[in-house]
């Protein structure tokens, strides 16, 4: 993980610096504690703008899609960088080191990753011995079968739809936009009365292509949100169009 | 072997998880304690000295039979079964905080991770490996979160106390000569 996360290169003669490959971090604890083992640095004497400055860099190299969470650990870098900097008032004593709850953290997340260490290993020797398994074959839904189709199959489907579509009469074709959200709309109020339906409760049979394609691609869109599931039980069956519980819930 | 053996066997043969002493017991209420266990011996040593493609192995809080690793790569490559998919370090990050600080709830591991986690505590449910065991007092009595025994397999553990102890990890929490470290708690892990 973090080990190879961090390599050094030159460029242009410039003094070395690290280049991080993004992703490799789960999180700027991660990148903090990369830091200090590669600078070699005492964790419990951390030289805050030292550290900060190279956090800094790290971040806008990496562009990551949590940089939020990094950048809230810059904040807190130049926040304790600012409080070192401000003379005591209450005198040496007293003075508590700013750097204090940042070391806490570190050494708590360093130790969670010993942790994780252990569960890796265990993991891995569990992950390559397989148990039996049994599940009480009343309780499974009929295996979906994979659609087998031959080509000949599918040019015969093809032939049957325009073989059914009647005289060929001339339009004057106006393209019409699709209407996906209201298509959208209309699934979820069908599927907010039952929690299954088929496609011709969701299309009428006078339904004209631009509905017919709204529709399928609402059906396609809500799918993929998981709020329904599509399934069908053998080739050319007809769809069912199932309200996604375990999705709604979530 | 003997009857008792055959029936241990037969029942982990049968079992798809772990089953527990208990449950190993209660198939013949006429056996001791010491009986089943001798029992179990005799099956385990059973697989080891004659050599059989399976071992009887104590895990998540009981007993199940398992293939031996060394046969794993060609059980897959044939398809027969699949070995699940690694979990992502910052899976296993969440997950070895839940399994110390258990119950806990989200903001907490947040707050040791340094990101958010909604995102993973959701997987982790979904492969079964964390479940809500209650709610917090805090503001909006946030969901806890705690290991199941699924975990405890997944991960070969007989149990939770398997894990090692915080003083048993290299980095203890412990203050530093160096610095004043006001606040400081030992996290106390059980």
């Amino acid at each position: 993980m973090s080990e190879n996360g961090l390599t050094s290169y030159r460029e242009d003669g410039v003094t070395p610096a690290l280049l991080v490959e993004a992703g490799t971090f789960s999180g700027p604890l991660d990148l903090l504690l990369a830091l200090i083992r590669e600078e070699q640095l005492d964790i419990y004497d951390i030289p805050i703008a030292r550290i900060c400055e190279q956090f800094l860099r790290h971040i806008h190299a990496l562009r990551l899609n949590d940089a939020a969470d990094y950048l809230e650990m810059a904040a807190r870098l130049l926040r304790i960088k600012a409080q070192m900097l401000l003379p005591s008032t209450n005198g040496a004593d007293l003075w508590e080191d700013p750097r204090a709850e940042l070391v806490r953290r570190l050494l708590e997340y360093q130790q969670m990753r010993e942790v994780v260490d252990v569960l890796q290993r265990r993991g891995e020797l569990r992950r390559n011995q397989f148990a039996r398994s049994y599940v009480q074959a009343s309780l499974l839904p009929p295996p979906p079968t994979a659609l087998a189709l031959s080509l000949s199959e599918l040019l015969g489907a093809v032939d049957r739809i325009l073989r059914a579509v009647r005289e060929p009469t001339m339009h004057e074709v106006v393209a019409r936009p699709l209407d996906v959200p209201a298509a959208i709309m209309a699934i979820r109020a069908v599927l907010a009365l039952r929690s299954h339906a088929r496609w011709s409760d969701l299309v009428a049979d006078d339904a004209e292509p631009w509905q017919i394609l709204s529709t399928l691609l609402g059906i396609l869109e809500l799918a993929k949100l998981g709020e329904l599931r599509v399934s069908q039980q053998k080739p050319f069956a007809s769809v069912d169009i199932v309200r996604d519980v375990a999705g709604e819930a979530a | 072997m003997t009857s008792l053996a055959k029936l241990l066997e037969a029942a982990l043969f049968a079992s798809a998880r772990p089953i527990s002493f208990d449950e190993l017991s209660a198939l013949d209420l006429d056996a001791s304690p010491a009986g089943v266990r001798s029992a179990l011996d005799e099956v385990r040593e059973h697989y080891d000295v004659e050599g059989h493609g399976v071992e009887l192995v104590e895990i998540g809080e009981g007993w199940q039979i398992l293939t031996r690793a060394e046969y794993t790569e060609a059980i897959e490559r044939a398809q027969l079964a699949a070995r699940p998919q690694r979990l992502s370090a910052a899976a296993l990050e969440s997950l070895a905080i839940i399994a110390y600080r258990q119950p806990i709830g989200r903001a907490e591991i947040e707050e040791i991770r340094g990101v958010a986690v909604g995102g993973v505590l959701k997987s982790l449910h979904e492969r079964g490996l964390i479940d809500v065991v209650g709610r917090g007092e805090g503001l909006g009595r946030p969901l806890l979160y705690g290991t199941t025994p699924a975990f405890l397999e997944q991960f070969a553990l007989r149990h939770l106390d398997e894990l090692p102890r915080a003083d048993e990890l290299n980095i203890a929490l412990r203050a530093h000569a160096g610095v004043t470290m006001t606040g400081v708690k030992t996290v106390t892990v059980t």
